[in-house]
This record gives C-alpha cells, sequence and structure tokens, in this order.
C-alpha cells in the first residue's frame, strides 16, 4: 500500500485527480460550518455570543495536534521505510500545522478576554498549545538549517518523533501545574457538555479544516516534487 | 564497560584541561541568578518567593551552555566515526558523553546550588529537596540535551537553534523540579514530585541515548 | 430598506456585544488560512512554470543537437 504511493508519477496523477475535491469539500463543509455556527447555533446562556469563537478556535486546536501527530506519523514511515514521500510530507505538514497553532492561540487569547478579563491566562490547555508552537518552531528551524535539504528532514525526523514521545509529557505536567496554581475563577472552554446544535457546526468546521489541510498538503507536496525534479535536472546539467 | 569509563574519563579530563573555561556553566549559573535581586528588588519575601524557580530556570539554562560542544568537536576531527567503528554500540559512546557531561555541568550546579539558596533568602527546609531534585532534574538535562547536540551537527547557526530545540522539552523537569522545592518550602511531602522526576530519569535513560544515536549516525552519512 | 431587516443586521454584527472578539477571531482565521493558501498555490505555480521553461531549454537543445548531427 506504502510502495504504491513512492512512485512520484503516480503521486502526481493521483494528487491532481484529488485537489479539486479537497478544495471543493473544504469551500462547502467551511461555507455550511460558518452558516451553522454564526446564525443558528444558539448563543451560550453563559457566555453570550462570544461562544461562536469555539468554532473556530477548537478545531484550530484539534488540527495543531493532528497535524503534529501527522507529521510523527510520517517521519516515522521516513526513517523505518525510508519513504521518499514520507520527509516531504511531514515538512510539509509543519507550516500548515503552526499556522493552526498560531490560530489556536490568538482566538483563543480573543475568547479569554471577555471571558477572563485578559488576554492570556496560563490555563493548562493554552500553556500546552503554546508549547506546541514551540516545538513547531523548532522542528521548522532545524529543517532549515542544513544546505542539505535530505539531511535537514532527517534530523528533523527524529526531532518530531522526541517531540511526539514528550507531548503527553508535558500535557501532563502543564495540567499538574496548573492544578497548583489554579487561577481563581476558571471558565472551561469547551467542555464536553455542548449542545447538539453547538456541535454540528464545530464538527462541520473541524472537517473543513481537516480537507483544507489535505488540500494545501497535496499541493505543497506537488511543489516539493517539482523542486525535486527541477534540482536534478540541474544537476545534471552541470555534470554534463 | 572499560570504553565506557574511558571515553567518560577522556571527556572530564578535556573539560578540565580547559581551565577556567571547563568551569563556565557554573559561573554563568552563579551570574545569571545573582542578576535577579537586581531585577525584582532586594526584598527578602519576594526572593524567597521565587528562589526556586530562579534556580531551576538558571540552571537549566546553564547546562545547555556546554551542550553544543558535547559531539561538535568529536564530529569535526573525525574521532566520532573512528567511535562509531569499535565494537561498541554508539548508545554507549552517547552514554559515556552524556555522563562526562553531567559530572562537568550538573555536579557543579549541584553544589553551587545551596550557596545561591542562601543567596536568594531561600527556607533551609528546601536545601536538601533542592540538592535531591537537582540532581535528579541535571541528570535528565544531560540526556534530554544530548538529542539536540546530536541533531545539530553539521547545521548552521548551532547554539541558537540547540536552544530553541531542547528549551520546550525541558519543561516538565522545570516543573516538577521547582514542584518538589516548593513543596518543601510549605512543607508538603516531595515524594510524588521527586517520584516524577525519578521516572522523568529512567525513561529518558534508554530513550535519549538511543535517538541521539540514530541522529549521531545521520550526521556521519 | 425595511427598517427590521437593518436592525437585525446591525444586531448579528454586534453579537451580544462580543464584536470585537467574535469578528477579529474569524477574521485573523480567514487570513492565516487564505494567506497560507495561497501562498502554495502560488509556489507551486512558480516551480511548474520554472520546470516547464527548463524543459522547454532541454527540448529545445536536443532539437538543435539532433539538426546538427544529420547535417
Amino acid at each position: 500500500m506504502i510502495q504504491r504511493f513512492a512512485n512520484p508519477n503516480r503521486f502526481m496523477r493521483l494528487s491532481a485527480a484529488v485537489v479539486p475535491w479537497m478544495a471543493g469539500a473544504t469551500m462547502i463543509l467551511g461555507a455550511a460550518g460558518l452558516y451553522l455556527g454564526l446564525f443558528q447555533a444558539p448563543a451560550d446562556y453563559q457566555q453570550g455570543e462570544s461562544v461562536r469563537i469555539m468554532y473556530v478556535h477548537v478545531p484550530a486546536a484539534w488540527m495543531a495536534l493532528f497535524c503534529y501527530t501527522s507529521m510523527a506519523a510520517a517521519s516515522a514511515t521516513a526513517l523505518i521505510w525510508k519513504h521518499p514521500l514520507a520527509d516531504l510530507a511531514a515538512r510539509s505538514t509543519a507550516p500548515i500545522g503552526i499556522c493552526f497553532t498560531f490560530l489556536a492561540l490568538i482566538t483563543g487569547s480573543l475568547w479569554g478576554k471577555p471571558m477572563w478579563g485578559t488576554w492570556w491566562v496560563w490555563d493548562a490547555r493554552l500553556t500546552s498549545v503554546l508549547v506546541l508552537f514551540f516545538l513547531y518552531l523548532g522542528y521548522m528551524a532545524l529543517v532549515n538549517a542544513f544546505d542539505d535539504p535530505a539531511r535537514g528532514a532527517k534530523a528533523a525526523a527524529v526531532l518530531a518523533l522526541v517531540g511526539f514521545v514528550n507531548v503527553p509529557i508535558i500535557k501532563f505536567s502543564v495540567d499538574w501545574w496548573n492544578s497548583l496554581h489554579q487561577p481563581a475563577s476558571v471558565l472551561k472552554l469547551g467542555g464536553p457538555s455542548i449542545h447538539p446544535s453547538m456541535l454540528a457546526p464545530l464538527l462541520l468546521m473541524a472537517l473543513a479544516f481537516t480537507t483544507y489541510y489535505f488540500w494545501v498538503l497535496l499541493v505543497r507536496l506537488r511543489a516539493e516534487i517539482i523542486s525535486g525534479k527541477i534540482r536534478a535536472i540541474r544537476l545534471r546539467q552541470v555534470h554534463g | 564497560m572499560s570504553r565506557f569509563l574511558h571515553i567518560a574519563r577522556r571527556d572530564v579530563r578535556l573539560a578540565f584541561r580547559q581551565g577556567i573555561g571547563g568551569l563556565m556553566a557554573v559561573m554563568f549559573f552563579v551570574l545569571a541568578v545573582v542578576l535577579f535581586p537586581f531585577g525584582v528588588g532586594p526584598e527578602v519575601n519576594m526572593l524567597a518567593r521565587i528562589s526556586a524557580g530562579v534556580i531551576w530556570v538558571a540552571a537549566l539554562l546553564a547546562s545547555m551552555l556546554s551542550l553544543e560542544q558535547l559531539f561538535q568537536t568529536d564530529f569535526e576531527d573525525g574521532s566520532l566515526e573512528l567511535l562509531a567503528l569499535t565494537p561498541m554500540p554508539l548508545e554507549v559512546v552517547v552514554l559515556a558523553k552524556v555522563t562526562a557531561h553531567w559530572l562537568t555541568t550538573g555536579l557543579p550546579l549541584i553544589a553551587a546550588a545551596p550557596l545561591l539558596a542562601l543567596l536568594l533568602h531561600m527556607n533551609t527546609d528546601g536545601f536538601a529537596v533542592l540538592i535531591v531534585a537537582l540532581a535528579l532534574g541535571t541528570l535528565s538535562l544531560s540526556l534530554i540535551g544530548a538529542v539536540g547536540a546530536a541533531l545539530i551537527l553539521g547545521s548552521r547557526r548551532g547554539g541558537v537553534l540547540l536552544s530553541l530545540l531542547i528549551l520546550p522539552l525541558y519543561i516538565p523537569v522545570l516543573i516538577f523540579g521547582v514542584g518538589a522545592v516548593d513543596a518543601a518550602l510549605a512543607g508538603f511531602t516531595v515524594r510524588p514530585q521527586l517520584l516524577v522526576l525519578g521516572a522523568f530519569f529512567l525513561a529518558a535513560l534508554p530513550l535519549c541515548p538511543w535517538a541521539s544515536a540514530a541522529a549521531l549516525r545521520q550526521a556521519m552519512e | 430598506m425595511d427598517r427590521g431587516f437593518s436592525e437585525s443586521v446591525s444586531a448579528f454584527l454586534d453579537m451580544g456585544g462580543y464584536a470585537a472578539f467574535v469578528w477579529p477571531s474569524f477574521a485573523i482565521t480567514a487570513v492565516v488560512l487564505v494567506g497560507m493558501l495561497v501562498a502554495s498555490l502560488r509556489w507551486l505555480r512558480s516551480t511548474e512554470a520554472a520546470l516547464a521553461a527548463l524543459q522547454a531549454e532541454r527540448g529545445a537543445k536536443r532539437g538543435a543537437g539532433e539538426a546538427a548531427g544529420e547535417a
């Protein structure tokens, strides 16, 4: 199964067919999610209309984790099976993941201001996402720190796996630390008790973000593969 | 085993041959902590309140200083490749070098910590726990740091990159290290925190040399 | 314009007093995601163009070489 996608030409054909579907799905799911989230879903009895921030904040936070997990999975594939596309997939996922992480932080801050009265609270979830943001930054810095892109990809693959092992440890530590220094009034954001009329837009937005991720990922992968081809042609020209 | 000791001894000797340079980390540690009274004011209660956190953060940064050199010189002069050719697994080489790093960096930090705790007016109830927590914590820091040191071999801008890679991974050790000391100062049991620090060390002991060795093999390809 | 309609629009835009937080959240999300998409698409277009140029150049050279061989 994995080997079938190893051939770049087959991947190029396949991705060309899939990209329009991903683009269409993103638009439809996003439009439906926005419509339900902004017009149909009720305001929260406690948080009022500000609860609508949840429809971008929570999916962004989910995607931040999802992208890091995909990055680690792709890195493991690259290290174990030496799969040529896996390296590229891990590297292409990182900038998308950091965008989602950034959005989760910014929208969390914008949600926290009316709810907590400050732009930033060292809440366990927000703090974990902040650390995740730094993990992404480290990964991207390492990928681009080598003159040889192959070496950068390999080193970054090891880092992605080390970071992935650490994510639950960091989450556990931050939760423990947060329970020690509990702020006076904590409002649980996006708790488990969500009304179905709020769940539908939330899931639609999460799906839209997921298809968006695959859309951009495929576009970036295509660009990476073509760049590789260009590099190969130039090398051949130099060496006659 | 004798080869392990050989590498560790060689690295320790090399560190001390640099003279005062070998003590750079602990001097940085002292200086960084001494800056805080200037930053937050010399008020006794304030300093006592933040003492555990300040000492831990400074220890984190200090133990990172000499990490960049952990494999760098051996990598550049080719002796790392010779070490990789010996029948000894590369993981053991890493472990030996980490041991040397801890002996030359972690141990001096632990020795200097009570003095700094005194300067920051920490209650003496916390001293013993501070030393035990630092001992457990700096071991983990050296182990985690080895992974970063192996990953940056051959990169442009090594030092800053290393801190970017390693510092987020240090956060759990920091949280439980400070937690142990603060618990001791507040008169609570410190057992859970020290157990967690011990667990971090036991988890890092096999995993970090394995990951560093993988990174080293890639760097030498 | 229907008065009730414009009132409901302004009530919607007001977001129960949270407009200053709700709309920036959605706006920043849109800007970042669209920006990422546009940057990726542009990158793809530029690599495609570069590859096409290289291949055309190679094709021209090969054609010239064959012509020289025949003559």
